[in-house]
Order: C-alpha cells, then structure tokens, then sequence
C-alpha cells in the first residue's frame, strides 16, 4: 500500500514516500531555474549560458566579475537566509504547535531590531558597521532568553510563550521607533531600511561569516526530527512517549532563535519568510519533520532571493529592499492559506 | 445622599462596590486635575494664574497665553479624547471577545487603520482630516474583521490565543505594507514616523473637530449599551434567552469598536496598550457591572493618556518621547503580568 522507503544516515532516519521525493526534487530544480534567472537579469542583462560557463569557470570576461563577484554572494546570501528563516519558522511553529507562530512575530527579530538601531543611531559612527551582526545576534539571544524566562512558570507553556512574545514585541517595537525619531534623518534611513530587510551590497565576506551558523545548526535541525514530531503531539503525549519535554521544548527554541537571529543579523529584520516557507512545506509533502524542513528551506531561499530579484529589476535603477517584495508577493498567499485551512 | 442612594438601590449591585457615582465624580476631578496638569507642565513652565488668566481673559501678546491656547489646549483636547476612546473600544472588544487580552493595538485593529492613512496620505499626499480620518475607519474595520475570522477560523471558537497570533499576524502584515510605502516614499519619513509612534502633539483645533461627531455619539451609545453588556458577559445563550439581539448587538459593538478606535488612529496615530490596560484596571475599581465599566473606562483612559502625555515631554528634555512609545512601555509589564496570572489559572 504506502510505499516508503528508510532512509538513515546516523541520527537522522525517516521514511520518505516517493511522492515528497519527488517533490523535493522538483522543488530543487525550480530553485535551481530561479537562482540562473536571478543571475542573469539585472542592470545588465546575461545570456544564461555565459552565466552558466562562467559558474563553471570557463569564461573570464566583465560578464564573469558581474556574477562572480557582484551576484553571486548577494543571491547565496538571499537563499541562505531564506532557508535559515524557513527552517527556523518551521521549529517554531511546531514547538509552539501554532502555524501563526514565526519568528518575527514573536518578538525574536525585535530583540535583533533594538539591539540594531541601537547600534546604527549611536554605536555605528564610532565603532565601524562590521559589528552590526554580532549585536543583532546578541539582541535576538537576549531578547529569547527575557521570553523564555518570563514564560516560565513550572515549565514553558507554547501559549504563554506566545503571548509573552507578542507582548515584549510592541514594547521592543516602541523602543526602536523611539530611537529612530530621536535619531538624525540619515541614520533613520538605514535602520529604517535595515528593518525591512535587505540583502543590498552582501560580498563573499558576509557569505563565508554567515555558512558556518547555517553548516552548524541545519544538521542539527535535522537531526532532532523526530523530537520535533513528537512534540507536536502535545505535552502530555510526548512526556508519555518517553520525550524530556522541558528540555527538548528549550533545546528546540534556542536552535530556531540561533537560526532565525543569524539570518536576521545579515539581512536585516525581513518578515513573513518564516510565516510562510513552512505553510507552503506543509502543503507539498508529509508532515514530517524531516521531509518538511529541505523543502522549507528551498521555499524560503527562493522567495528571498525572487523578493530581492524584484526589488533590484522592477525599479531599475532604484535598488528597494528585498523584504519590502516578500510581504507584497506573501502576505496576500499568506491570507489565502489561513482562510483555506482549517486548524 | 438620597439621589445616590436611590442609585445604588436601582443598581442592586451584587459584587458590593458601592458607589459607583462617587467614584465617577472623584474620577471627573482627577481628570480636571491632569487636564489642568498638561496644559501647566512642559517645556515652559505656565503658573495657575496665568493658566486661567489664558484660558478665560486672553491677552494675543502674551507668550504664556499663546503657548497654552495654541499649542497645549488643543494637545490635551487630543489626549482626553484618544485617551476615553482608545480604552472605551478596548473595554467593548474585551467583552466583545469575552478576551481578556482583547484590545485595538493587539488585535491589529490599530495597524490596518495605519496602513490605510499612510497609504492614502503618501500615494495622494493630502492632509485633509476628513478624508484621513473615513480612510483610517475603513482600514481599521478592515483590519478587525480579519483578524476576527482568522482568529475564529476552524473548530472551537475564538480562544484568546488564537485571536492574539491573528492580531500579531495582521499587525506584521500591515506594518510590513507601512514599512514598504515609507521605503519606497522616503520625502515625508521623518514626520509620517513621529506620527506612526503615536503623538498627541500638534494636532490644532480644527483637525480635532471633525472627530466630535464621530468620537462623541460613539461613546455615548457605548455607555448607554452598559445594561445589554453585561448580558451578553452571561452568555449568548442566556442573552438570546433573556430577549437580546445578540446577532445585532455584536453587530453594533463592533462598528463602535472601529469607530472608536479607527478616529483614535486618525488622531493620535498608533497608541497601544490603553485600551488593553484601562479596562483592567477600571474592573478592578468598579466591579463587573459595564453600565459603570465604560464610562470608568472613557474617563481613566483619558486620565491616563493626559498624564503619560505630560510625563514624557520631561523625561529627556528638551526632546519629547512619543505618547505612544510610553504607553507600550508601561504596558507591556502590565500585559506580562495578564498573561501569566491569566493562563496559569485558566
């Protein structure tokens, strides 16, 4: 009847159908088509096989410094934290066993926010913006671990956890705004733009500071599959089944706050990707962990890397953030998908 | 005595407050004193004397006059009546939702009516408070219906948690359309950002007039609807069977809801947390009756929205914090506090 094959690699073991295989792979080819269309449109345009010749290193032209060095690191760092946000919204939300749940919701990308327009309006000038991203992680962290704390009482509830998120996050909201109205006009224009998301000018030095968070913490997702499924059977189930809830609950949030404060660090605070990436998932294949987290994370990267291909081409030669495309193109699949599903 | 009297005999209250009246009356004179309080305290320092002499023989030459007549009256206009509005809506939509949790900001209803004026104020550039003000009313029914039907889709009804994600949902999808529009716009930033913080702040009279028709009837039915409030808190089933509307009155509250705090937006911009947290306390000083809960709830608002108006122009002088900016930071605790009070017990 149910066609399913094993597939175990160390900790990691799951019984794929066919059927999520090959929407996977379909998927992959898709991102694939994507990411040469996004390479070779542009302010100058590429025919896709030059683009193609030049990833393999058989072309040396303007054309090959245009992708190599300008492209490039600007779509790998789009589609990585696409897919690290992505993921991070798929563990939130079965953590917190909400698909509303995501982490700019529930106030993660706030902390990362505050600690950011801290650091542009006052620290910025001084210091040298190269330590932007460690201050945004740092804020994302701090502000997790103020939610986590404030949620305890006897263990963490996914509900009161979600409610304490939201709270923190107006107030995390109203002390950014009240930075950036304090601030001079030049300096509201970055955080502004910080806070909507863009992957504006990211080189090959953003990209090699940013893989090894994803080359740490994707396996690691993975591989705690299966205490995610579990989990989502509710506490009393999982603690029935054998499952440390309290601890595993913890271990859960920190990997999705570490994932989703480390894409935010680079990018900014872009919304919605960890909201939607894991509906979309949830449509396309089983609802397993395992299965559902590559193709989250493809459908992540892809909309972050189409946002910031619309951004840069649609109003040539104004280059617009990409997070203001990924709210315009998924707020309103967004609505469509909560109103068609039930839950 | 026998006027109060024959009152808290028609009340029959049960829970034991007694009254009511009194503490409205001794609500009323705080009010007075924080009114007089705003117009008083700021930048310029204005004696009693010459506060009055402002208000009742204005001398045009005078720089004392003109400051509390031209800038300070019509600020604290603003806040009374965002204050009363804000926190009146919030009142309706906690028993609206029977959510303890329920309030504009929170709910999203605040966000869609954002959007729809900055949306319609950048794309016509327009300024007039007429059209500002339907637009805002649009976004915030918008907004709240929703959230509403988000919050309510699948079995079981509408739980408070489910309705906060979807107000949180909303709220993100909104503020990421206003975040795109001010990106994309950057000439009117700087001021459109002051006002998205929530102020009170230059508002002149005649921006503040055309919300009275709107705002004022508003709370008047609001207060008269007390009676078939506490009704409905006993149930829509003992409310049908008690011979209320209860279709219609939804209905009703829900239109005043975005009234309320659709004008409110138009005003003031996005002020959070009074609606949230007024009701609460109001509860706690007048019991469970809403006949007394809403207009408790009108004037402690404004109260509260006068005095954090007046704080923040003294905490990092000679700057001003949004009104809006403090609300949600003496919110928030408060809202930290509903959460886990509420939910360990529930």
């Amino acid at each position: 009847m149910d066609k399913r094959s094993r597939l175990s690699v160390g900790p990691v073991s799951v019984a794929i159908s066919p059927q999520s295989l090959m929407v996977t792979g379909l998927i992959f080819i898709a991102c694939s088509a994507l990411v040469l269309l996004a390479l070779s449109i542009g302010s100058v345009d590429i025919p896709p096989a030059t683009v193609i010749r030049s990833l393999l290193g058989t072309e040396n032209g303007p054309e090959a410094f245009v992708i190599e060095v300008l492209r490039l690191p600007r779509i790998v760092m789009g589609f990585l934290v696409g897919a690290a946000l992505g993921v991070s919204g798929l563990i939130l939300q079965s953590v917190v066993r909400n698909p509303l749940a995501s982490p700019d919701i529930i106030g993660i990308s706030g902390g990362a926010s505050v600690a950011a327009v801290a650091f542009l309006s006052f620290l910025a000038p001084s210091v040298g913006s190269h330590w932007l991203p460690v201050m945004a992680i740092a804020g994302a962290m701090i502000a997790a671990a103020i939610i986590y704390l404030l949620a305890w009482q006897q263990g963490v509830t996914p509900a009161r956890l979600v409610l304490i998120g939201i709270g923190l996050s107006a107030a995390m909201g109203a002390a950014t705004t009240l930075m950036i109205t304090l601030s001079p006009i030049t300096t509201t224009m970055t955080a502004y733009i910080w806070l909507t998301g863009s992957i504006y000018g990211s080189d090959w030095d953003d990209v090699s500071a940013f893989l090894p968070w994803m080359a740490a913490l994707l396996p690691l997702a993975l591989a705690s599959g299966r205490t995610i499924d579990l989990q989502e059977f509710g506490d009393t189930l999982a603690t029935g089944l054998g499952l440390a809830v309290q601890r595993n609950r913890l271990l859960l949030l920190f990997l999705s706050v570490a994932l989703a404060g480390s894409a935010v660090a680079y990018a900014g605070a872009i919304g919605f990707v960890g909201l939607i990436a894991p509906h979309i998932a949830r449509k396309l294949v089983t609802r397993h962990f395992t299965a559902l987290a590559p193709v989250a994370a493809m459908i992540g990267g892809a909309l972050v890397v189409a946002a910031d291909l619309i951004g840069r081409t649609l109003f040539d030669p104004l280059d617009l953030p990409a997070g203001v495309f990924v709210s315009a193109v998924g707020a309103p699949f967004f609505i469509y998908l909560l109103f068609r599903q039930r839950y | 005595m026998t006027t109060s009297a024959a009152f808290s005999g028609a009340i029959s209250n049960p829970t034991g407050y007694q009254n009511p009246i009194r503490k409205l009356i001794l609500g009323l004179v705080l009010l007075a004193m924080t009114f007089c309080a705003s117009l008083a305290f700021g930048q310029t320092s204005v004696p009693g004397d010459t506060l009055f002499a402002a208000l009742f023989h204005f001398d045009a030459t005078n720089t004392q006059h003109l400051i509390v007549t031209g800038s300070r009256f019509p600020r604290a206009i603003t806040a009374t009546l965002v204050g009363a509005a804000l926190a009146v809506a919030g009142a309706l939509m906690q028993a609206l939702t029977r959510n303890p949790l329920a309030s504009p900001a929170i709910l999203g209803v605040n966000a869609g009516a954002v959007f729809a004026i900055v949306c319609v104020s950048t794309l016509l550039v327009t300024s007039s408070m007429t059209l500002l003000l339907w637009v805002g009313l649009a976004g915030a029914a918008a907004a709240a219906v929703l959230v509403y039907s988000l919050g309510s889709a699948g079995g079981g009804g509408p739980t408070p948690v489910r309705l906060v994600l979807a107000g949180a949902a909303i709220t993100a999808l909104f503020v990421s359309f206003t975040q795109a529009l001010l990106v994309t716009n950057q000439e009117g930033l700087d001021s459109v950002l002051f006002w998205l913080a929530g102020s009170v702040s230059g508002r002149p009279l005649d921006m503040v007039l055309p919300t009275l028709p709107l705002i004022l009837p508003a709370l008047m039915i609001s207060v008269l609807l007390g009676r078939q409030i506490n009704l409905l808190m006993s149930g829509d089933d003992i409310a049908k069977g008690l011979g209320q509307n209860v279709v219609r009155l939804k209905a009703l509250l829900g239109l005043l809801v975005v009234c309320l705090a659709g004008s409110a937006v138009a005003l003031a911009g996005s002020v959070g947390f009074v609606g949230l947290i007024v009701p609460h306390m109001v509860r706690g000083w007048f019991g469970r009756d809403h006949r007394w809960v809403i207009p408790g709830s009108a004037l402690v608002g404004a109260i509260l929205l006068l005095a954090a108006d007046t704080l923040a122009r003294f905490i990092i002088m000679p700057q001003e914090i949004p009104v809006g900016v403090m609300t949600a930071l003496i919110g928030t605790p408060f809202f930290i506090v509903l959460c886990r009070r509420g939910l360990s017990r529930g």
